[in-house]
């Protein structure tokens, strides 16, 4: 604890110089900034794994990967773009901006927020080196099921333990953003004054201290079934493979909230920015995200619906899942509403996150058609699935973060970035995320499954258009990060208010902030928030 | 400004949480076992003892039928088949019905069997006395070997189970390994 009474009479800008500064920083913007990096870099590492998967699905038969390497990139591509690219990107957005946001000089924990970074590169070099080990990499799916997962080689214990220490590393997040939130906001910045992504975050936090360790003991538990010979999950031991479905969607539902609520919480920043009015509905986005996250606690069956639950269990989980649908309509009908009238402008920001709602509504409705269990007998584990959860995962979860990049941006360095690249980026994205992934819903509606290498030649001309369309946003990726380094060494200086319509704590601060944040903790009234 | 303690406490509390949740996802296994039992959900069956079999009561105007399946998991190098695919049962009356299996390689295996009812309420109706699933089975190279389940359907099953299946599974025993029920 003495390093917060350390930061506390620390007013000065001084910091460590070179690798220290970043290998030993406590400073929030610092490991903030690590995390988006390491984000970006995960981003295109398992982008490279997805370029792979539609390569090889550009034509039926078996081109380039064999079979194994092909389920292995599936699997590889899931982990590091879930636990790699979005989840620490939202941790990196937290950290940047939620001591600002709330009128904090810092995070409550600074030394666990280094720990909580620099655990993941040693979790992803684990996961990462079993692509180059005898027997290859996981295979199973990143829903890990035995038996099947069971029978990986030698990767089996380095996933196991990946997956040990990436949980560690978001719950040490977590923990830090409540302690964070609960202890150090301004005066005057009461919880119903927290801006919305400040609060969805508390909630994405809470999720991930009550889902995280779950997964962790699935996953033990898997680790002794195959070495300690214990039968959790063997039949021939009197256990049940179908319990660690049970268990692992205990965890996966929250999960895609952990990875959806942050981007709610995104787009409730920047939709009022350059609507220039006030966030329509704030306490019922508050009170919509807290039951959107309890409501997903109840709802792992729908993951699970053809395993032969009973008819009672499939109408509790489809009911439950259709539920889910209230609040989240909910903050749709918000976000428009808060567009309604306004005064609006287009920046690459709000382009991101207009598309944003559109394209992650759609990802909604296929999600419901899924959450319907007769039908769900037909989509179960086609590419309708594929499209469903890329819709909101891609064009929602990352168009949020890219929305997010390019509102922040001018914040973080100080200089504003080029507008119309930016806007060439967002077209490119949105046009080639379409044809990448529409046409999916139709491979999995006419029946192609999931996970396989080849397919039936009728599927050939949607594949075509899908792997072209994949092409072309993985190409267009790479603007990004020429835009975000072109941004980094310099461009036109962005003042600290950087948007017309921006309001809040984050742009009373110069662009970029000084080291440490608020030293001073600034009186909140409400009409900061005020238009 | 910075209230230390009350961060402190605050990260306590939330890492015993974190302690909890870690608990409560083993907690899970315990409570789907009872779940299962209480609503036969896993289609695990249920013994009978004399003192009970003694009192039942012969439904003979009912029958259900009994498909009988038979299945090996992957890593054994066992044959079992059913001596007969169906039967006609009036509840409350005892059954006795024979497997056949054999070890098709040089090599002597421990074998177990795992039941499974479908659909999973008929399960906590059938009720067996006997039943090579009770205990590991032994088979020397090359041996074949009848073996017997006997059971009763509960005069209680709900009307609209017409017909359940009871289906065995083979697995290479473990070590230590728990008997099915």
């Amino acid at each position: 604890m003495s390093t917060i009474a350390h930061a506390d009479h620390d007013h000065h800008d001084h910091k460590p110089t070179g690798i220290k500064r970043w290998l030993f920083s406590t400073n929030h913007k610092d490991i903030g900034t690590m995390y988006l990096v390491f984000s970006l870099i995960m981003f295109f590492v398992g982008g490279s794994m997805a370029m792979i998967i539609r390569a090889e699905l550009f034509q039926p038969g078996l081109q380039f990967v064999d079979p194994q390497f092909y389920n292995s990139m599936v699997t590889v591509h899931a982990l590091v773009m879930i636990f790699g690219a979005v989840m620490p990107a939202g941790v990196g957005l937290a950290n940047w901006m939620i001591p600002i946001m709330i009128g904090a000089p810092d995070m409550a924990l600074p030394r666990m927020n280094n720990m909580s970074f620099w655990i993941m590169p040693f979790a992803f070099a684990l996961l990462l080196g079993t692509l180059f080990m005898e027997g290859g990499g996981p295979a199973s799916g990143w829903t890990m099921y035995p038996p099947l997962v069971l029978q990986t080689g030698k990767a089996f214990p380095y996933l196991i333990f990946a997956v040990h220490f990436l949980g560690i590393s978001s719950i040490m997040g977590s923990i830090n953003i409540i302690a964070t939130v609960f202890n150090m906001r301004a005066p005057g910045m009461t919880l119903m004054r927290l801006p919305l992504f400040v609060w969805t975050w508390v909630i994405t936090a809470f999720l991930l201290i009550a889902s995280m360790p779950v997964l962790a003991g699935a996953v033990t538990m898997l680790l002794t079934d195959k070495y300690f010979g214990t039968s959790f999950f063997n039949a021939a031991g009197g256990g049940d493979p179908v319990l660690f479905q049970h268990i692992f969607w205990f965890f996966g539902h929250p999960e895609v909230y952990i990875l959806a609520l942050p981007a709610f919480g995104i787009i409730s920043q920047i939709i009022p920015t350059f609507a220039r009015k006030p966030l329509f509905g704030y306490a019922s986005m508050v009170y919509a995200t807290a039951s959107i996250a309890i409501l997903s606690f109840f709802v792992w069956g729908h993951h699970m619906f053809t395993v032969g639950l009973p008819i009672t269990g499939e109408l509790f989980f489809m009911y439950m899942t259709m539920l889910i649908a209230v609040p989240t309509g909910v903050k749709v009908f918000n976000w428009v509403a808060t567009m309604w009238k306004g005064a609006m402008t287009f920046e690459a920001p709000m382009l991101f996150s207009i598309a944003f709602v559109i394209l992650f509504t759609i990802g909604g409705f296929s999600g419901l058609m899924l959450g319907i269990t007769p039908v769900d007998f037909q989509y179960h584990n086609t590419y309708f699935v594929v499209a469903h959860f890329h819709y909101v995962l891609l064009t929602g979860a990352v168009f949020a973060l890219m929305a997010s990049v390019y509102y922040w941006i001018p914040k973080w360095t100080g200089n504003m970035y080029d507008e119309k690249l930016a806007k060439i980026h967002f077209w490119l994205s949105t046009i080639f995320a379409n044809i990448l992934f529409f046409p999916q819903h139709f491979l999995g509606l006419a029946g192609m499954p999931r996970r396989i290498p080849d397919y039936s030649v009728q599927f050939t001309d949607f594949n075509m258009i899908s792997s072209l369309g994949g092409f072309g946003y993985g190409i267009s990726q790479l603007l990004f990060v020429y835009i975000v380094i072109k941004c980094v060494l310099g461009g036109k200086k962005a003042t600290s208010q950087v948007w017309e319509g921006g309001r809040g704590l984050e742009w009373t601060l110069s662009s970029p902030p000084p080291y440490h944040s608020f030293t001073t903790p600034p009186k909140v009234t409400k009409t900061l928030m005020d238009y | 400004m910075i209230k230390v303690r009350s961060i402190k406490r605050t990260t306590v509390l939330l890492t015993s949480l974190t302690i909890l949740m870690f608990g409560f996802g083993y907690a899970l296994v315990p409570l789907y076992d009872v779940f299962c039992e209480v609503t036969g959900l896993n289609g695990k069956t249920g013994r009978i003892y004399s003192s009970e079999a003694s009192k039942l009561v012969i439904d003979d105007q009912r029958f259900v039928t009994i498909n009988f399946d038979s299945n090996i998991n992957g890593n054994l190098a066992w044959k079992l088949k059913a001596d007969q695919k169906f039967l006609k049962v009036n509840p409350g009356k005892f059954y006795t019905v024979t497997y056949t299996v054999e070890n098709m390689i040089n090599e002597e295996i421990v074998g177990q069997a795992i039941p499974s009812v479908s659909p999973g309420i008929a399960s906590l109706y059938l009720k067996k006395s006997e039943c090579f699933c009770f205990r590991n089975q032994v088979l020397k190279p090359g041996e074949r070997k009848k073996l017997i389940v006997r059971f009763e359907l509960d005069k209680d099953i709900p009307k609209d189970v017409e017909a359940l299946t009871l289906s065995y599974t083979f697995f290479r025993a473990l070590k230590d390994s728990k008997t099915a029920t």
